[in-house]
Parts: C-alpha cells; sequence; structure tokens
C-alpha cells in the first residue's frame, strides 16, 4: 500500500491561500446572507446566552467571586469564560464534521485536502474577534477594561487553538470511521462545559471535591481567560503546562491517525 | 514524453464483515487483518504521450472513472504507480463549489480558487469566464436562480478557463444544450491543438471518435485492448451483446483493419459481395448514387429457430450512415435447419457521400442486438464510394438538387 506523504499536502495548502480565505469569506457571509441582521447575529446569539445565565446565575455568584467583586463582575467574569468556550466548541463540534460535510468535495475535486481543517480554524478565530472585540469595547465604555495586561489572552488563546484543533482533527478522522463519535463528542462537550468553572466560580463546589475539578485539563486555560478579563492579573503561566502538554499529545495522536488513515478518509466518506 | 504513466496500479476498497471488526483492526496490537479487499481495478498499465487524446470506454462500473480520479490525484492508488507530468486540471463533476444564494460571478471565483487559480488569476480570467459561459446578466444573479444548462454553462467556462498540460474529463460533455456541448468540445479540440493531453471518459461514442486518437477499454476492472476509436467501439459493442467474453473473437484483416467478430456461432455469415446492378462481379468501388446488390451468403450451424439479419453501414470514424434488419423489413426467416445456406440480397442506391465505408452483419433471432447472438460481425466487408462525374459536394449524404436560377 503506498502511503502519501503529507508534507506535499501542508505545501500545498499554503498555494490554496486564496481559496482558503475566499471560503472563510463565503462561510461567514453564507450563514447570515438572506437574514434582516446580518453579521449582528454573530454578537445576539453569545448575547442570550450570556443573558440567560446572568439571570440564573448572578444571585448565586454575587460576591463569591473573591474578595471584593463588584456588580458587574459575575457578568464579566461569565463573558471572559463563555467567548472563548464558544469559540472552543465550535471548533470541536464543526470540526469533527469536517470530513464528513465536504465528502463531495474531498471525492471529486483535486486539492490539498488539509485546507479543510485550516478554513475551520481561521473561521472560528474571525467569529470569536469579533464577539470578543464587542465584548473589549463594552468593558472600555464601562470604565472596567484592564489595559495592557489583556494582551497575555493572545498566547492563551494560541494554546485554546491547539488543543481545539488537535481534538476537531482527531475527531473529525474517527467520525469517517466510526459515525458513533458524532454523538458522543456532543454529551462531552456539555459535560466538559458543565464540569469547567465558566458559568459558576470554583469556590461554590465543596472543598473536598475541588481536587477533582483539578484534573480538568481545560480549568486552567479558562481560568487565565477569568483572572485577567476580571481581576487585571496576567494568567499563572506554569498552570497552563500540563494543558499545553496535553493539546501536544493529541495533536501528535491526531496527525499518526491521520496520516495512517489519510487514504482511506477519501475512499470511506 | 509521456506525460501519463500508468503502471501496475489496482485500487481496492477495504470490506470488513462487521462494524466491529474495523474497530478490532484499528485497536489491536498485533497486526491482525479482519478486512477483505475488494478490487475494483487491478493490473492497469498504460501511457499516453503528451499531446495524445485518449478515450476511456467501458460499461458501467469498469473501473474508468476510478482510473481518472486516481489519475487526477483526488483518490490514492492501493497498488502500483501514476506519474504525472505537467498541470492537471480535471473535471469530474461540475459545479462541485456551487452555493445557490451566492452569484455566478462569486461562485465562479471561489471553483477557479478550488482549482488552484489565486486572486489576480481569477480577476484576469473572469472576463473570459463571463464570455464563455454566454450567461449575460445572470452572472450577478444568485445561482439558485440558474437553469441547470446556465450552471452547467459556466461551470465548464471556469473549469477550462485555463488551458492546462493534462486535462481529465468525466462524462462532463454530455450535459447542456447542443449549442453548447458543441461548443465546449471545441474548446477542449482547440487545447488539444496547442498541445494539451486530453483524457476522456463517456459513454458518447460520437464524443470520443470526434477527438480521440486511441480508446482504452475497461472491463471489470481490466484493460481489455487499446487501439483505434472505431476497432475498440466494436470490441466493446461485442463486450454488451456477450459479456462472458467467451466467443469474442478478434483477428486483423489483411488491410490492417481489425474484425471483431462475437456471437454463438449457431449461424454464419460465410460471404458478403456488393455488385453494381445487374452485374456478376464484385466491385470495391462505387459511383456516388450507383445502384448496387449487397449479396450475404448465411449458413446455420444449428436448427435456428427464427434468423434475423440485420447490417448497417458505417463511415470511416465509425459512425452508423444506415442499418436495419430483416425483422424490420418483415422478412423474418423461421425454421433454418442446421447445414442450409441462406441467400440475403438487399438493392439499393448509394447516395451517400465520397469516402471509405464498412459493412457490419449480425445474425439474431429477434431485432435487438441482445437477444439471442448468432453472430454479429464488425468491418465484415470494406467498400469505397467515388465522387466520379457528379457535381462536386459536401456532406455524407447525396441531396442532389436541380438548379434553378431566377434574376
Amino acid at each position: 500500500m503506498q502511503k502519501q506523504s503529507l508534507w506535499p499536502e501542508l505545501l500545498g495548502v499554503w498555494t490554496y491561500r486564496d481559496f482558503i480565505m475566499a471560503a472563510v469569506a463565503r462561510d461567514f457571509s453564507q450563514r447570515y446572507k438572506r437574514s434582516f441582521l446580518g453579521a449582528l447575529w454573530a454578537v445576539l446569539s453569545p448575547l442570550s446566552m450570556i443573558l440567560i445565565y446572568t439571570l440564573v446565575f448572578s444571585n448565586l455568584m454575587q460576591g463569591r467571586l473573591f474578595e471584593g467583586s463588584s456588580d458587574y463582575s459575575y457578568s464579566t467574569y461569565l463573558i471572559a469564560g463563555l467567548l472563548p468556550w464558544a469559540l472552543f466548541a465550535e471548533m470541536v463540534s464543526r470540526g469533527q464534521m469536517m470530513f464528513l460535510e465536504n465528502a463531495n468535495l474531498l471525492k471529486k475535486a483535486a486539492f490539498p485536502k488539509l485546507c479543510l481543517p485550516v478554513i475551520l480554524i481561521i473561521g472560528a478565530l474571525q467569529n470569536f474577534c469579533i464577539v470578543f472585540g464587542v465584548f473589549l469595547l463594552g468593558l472600555l465604555l464601562q470604565g472596567q477594561f484592564r489595559g495592557i495586561v489583556t494582551l497575555t489572552i493572545i498566547p492563551v488563546l494560541a494554546i485554546q487553538v491547539l488543543f481545539a484543533a488537535g481534538a476537531a482533527l482527531l475527531l473529525a478522522t474517527l467520525n469517517v470511521f466510526f459515525r458513533d463519535v458524532m454523538q458522543l463528542t456532543a454529551i462531552l462537550l456539555q459535560l466538559t462545559f458543565w464540569l469547567t468553572p465558566i458559568a459558576y466560580a470554583i469556590s461554590i463546589i465543596p472543598a473536598s471535591y475541588q481536587w477533582l475539578f483539578g484534573l480538568n485539563p481545560l480549568l486552567p486555560l479558562f481560568g487565565a481567560y477569568q483572572t485577567v478579563m476580571v481581576r487585571g492579573l496576567p494568567p499563572d503561566w506554569w498552570s497552563l503546562a500540563p494543558t499545553v502538554a496535553l493539546a501536544l499529545a493529541l495533536n501528535i495522536l491526531a496527525w499518526a491517525i491521520l496520516k495512517a488513515r489519510f487514504n482511506e478518509i477519501v475512499d470511506e466518506v | 514524453m509521456d506525460s501519463i504513466t500508468v503502471s501496475g496500479v489496482g485500487k481496492a476498497y477495504r470490506d470488513y464483515p462487521n462494524r466491529w471488526s474495523r474497530l478490532r483492526e484499528w485497536v489491536s496490537l498485533t497486526s491482525n487483518v479482519c478486512h477483505t479487499k475488494n478490487w475494483v481495478v487491478r493490473n492497469i498499465s498504460f501511457s499516453i504521450p503528451a499531446g495524445a487524446a485518449i478515450g476511456l470506454v467501458g460499461v458501467n462500473g469498469a473501473g474508468k472513472s476510478t482510473l481518472l480520479k486516481m489519475v487526477a490525484g483526488v483518490s490514492s492508488v492501493s497498488e502500483g504507480r501514476i506519474e504525472v507530468i505537467g498541470s492537471v486540471s480535471a473535471i469530474l463533476e461540475l459545479g462541485l463549489a456551487f452555493h445557490p444564494d451566492f452569484t455566478g460571478r462569486q461562485n465562479a471565483r471561489l471553483a477557479g480558487m478550488l482549482l488552484g487559480h489565486s486572486h489576480e488569476e481569477m480577476d484576469a480570467l473572469m472576463p473570459d469566464i463571463a464570455a464563455f459561459s454566454e450567461i449575460g446578466d445572470y452572472l450577478d444573479r444568485p445561482v439558485r436562480t440558474y437553469s441547470t444548462g446556465m450552471q452547467v454553462r459556466l461551470a465548464f467556462s471556469v473549469a477550462t478557463a485555463r488551458r492546462p498540460d493534462i486535462l481529465l474529463v468525466d462524462e462532463a460533455l454530455s450535459v447542456g444544450d447542443v449549442y453548447f456541448q458543441q461548443k465546449s468540445f471545441a474548446r477542449i479540440r482547440s487545447y488539444r491543438e496547442l498541445g494539451s493531453t486530453l483524457v476522456l471518459v463517456s459513454h458518447d461514442k460520437t464524443a470520443i471518435q470526434s477527438i480521440c486518437d486511441s480508446v482504452i477499454l475497461l472491463d471489470r476492472g481490466r484493460v481489455i485492448d487499446q487501439g483505434l476509436p472505431a476497432a475498440m467501439f466494436d470490441l466493446y459493442n461485442a463486450l454488451i451483446a456477450d459479456p462472458s467474453g467467451a466467443t469474442l473473437n478478434k483477428s486483423h484483416a489483411a488491410d490492417g483493419r481489425s474484425v471483431t467478430v462475437s456471437g454463438t456461432g449457431q449461424a454464419k455469415v460465410s460471404s458478403i459481395k456488393i455488385l453494381p446492378e445487374g452485374s456478376d462481379v464484385e466491385a470495391g468501388s462505387f459511383i456516388v448514387g450507383a445502384q448496387v446488390v449487397l449479396e450475404v451468403q448465411v449458413v446455420a450451424h444449428a436448427d435456428i429457430e427464427r434468423l434475423i439479419f440485420g447490417y448497417m453501414v458505417r463511415d470511416r470514424l465509425g459512425q452508423v450512415v444506415y442499418g436495419t434488419n430483416t425483422h424490420h423489413t418483415g422478412n423474418p426467416l423461421c425454421n433454418v435447419k442446421s447445414g442450409s445456406k441462406v441467400m440475403f440480397r438487399l438493392s439499393f442506391s448509394l447516395n451517400i457521400g465520397p469516402g471509405k465505408y464498412s459493412i457490419s452483419t449480425a445474425l439474431v433471432s429477434s431485432d435487438t442486438h441482445l437477444d439471442s447472438n448468432y453472430e454479429w460481425a464488425d468491418q465484415a466487408h470494406q467498400f469505397e464510394v467515388l465522387i466520379g462525374e457528379r457535381t462536386y459536394f459536401e456532406g455524407s449524404t447525396w441531396l442532389e438538387p436541380s438548379v434553378e436560377v431566377v434574376i
């Protein structure tokens, strides 16, 4: 069995950069085309989530986030975690479908197949930047903007994208061969959301169970966003080390499986 | 120099006995193979010289499209190797990346980039795409408002906007209206003349014969033969009539043409002659409009319940000029005894244009080629039609006018 190398594919992705950018632009406008509010929906849907969680949790959480938290704190805390979570969930849930959804393209068009994950990542980041931009603007108007320390979320974001990309690629490959992955991912994403302190603070968890939450590799990641956006402090970089290690491991595993099954994917979708 | 070299290529899909066996194979640490390989094509070898035009012909499931996809690099080979030299453009499906809500122009841009063109290249190619597709103002309307024909026009215009070194086309030419079909054909032909190598997969005999100089005939994943289009189509027809291929007999006549004979052999044509009307001396060439008699001697080698004789006159490209049989003419023969000889005498005028023609004969039990086929012979006989003293004319049919000029 002749194995096709992935490296020429990677090079091909670069020569297809114009296609990638055009496909990202199409995905974006496709989502909001033929709707009156258009791209406003990109902001409205996370906004509705934020309102719901604020209504449900703000009383419960009041004063329990950390010492001296203000009235605005819960909303800021929630949004700081919820927007990156939306990015994570989008990358994983849409990412796992990328080979199946583009089956016809994979079977009929001669193009570097690795364009698909790249389109996905850029598209998801684009959405994130829009909503996060609106969030930052809101903070600025309220005088809650934390200044230069905000920039420290960029490396945090990079780690998150690496983690999510590895997970998406792994799930997308597995999904081609085992369709149960699709159902399982939806459940896992729900579980992860509630097992990660995003809508609530870790402080409301009984102390005897907190060590369990400490095992969650996503906890330090979302904790970093919250630390920066709510308290205005740089993240605890060392706490992120296991997350980075796991993200790298996920990517290595995803690549190994993809490399071994790359040819079979086209035959199977 | 060859632009495409296919050596020992095979493609297999994996068949797993059940859903769990794939999982078992994946997680097992030993090289435990749970699947069986289903070979779609195997042991395919051929090479295509740069600038040649090749047709891939075969019944559905013969492996034509699978082979084309591997040459295009869309799917991988399971064994063997394919070497391709030069830029490749593959039209495997028209309008692949088209989205109904976007305008023709937007869709054309993205489809072009999917072929590897850059933004700047698409800017440069767009006027040509607009002109060739001839869809006018529709270019800036959403594709969902297009007719199928318009989508095909636009998609084809994009797919062939730039002349590639190698053009691979899968059945894409049989869509759209006749006008556009001819136009797209002309474009492909012009690319050929400019030096592009062409590989065409089609069931359309006319399409292949008018553009390809050689045909590769595939059947059940194997290459049966490669040769001139007319000869390969004769073989193809014989394969359809007799899928087992057991009685297929291909030989070369003295003049180099290949004669394909298939069938059960329960009846056989023993001689074919064309005589000028009123003469018993066979001739090989005739003047346009000549009155001739086609004499065909048939011998029955078994008792035959019903015998129909059919014949076709074909031009040098293998196109049928005329054909009929004794079922249609109302002369079926019943209860033919083994060993008996039958003479079919058909007289007609050769109202056809100058050129070389061949005759194919068929001995069957009903009016279709596929029922009981005693013998089918392509290129069974040849003759030539000459212009002679007739007034010069163009074309394949003699429609002699009487001319009256009024001033």
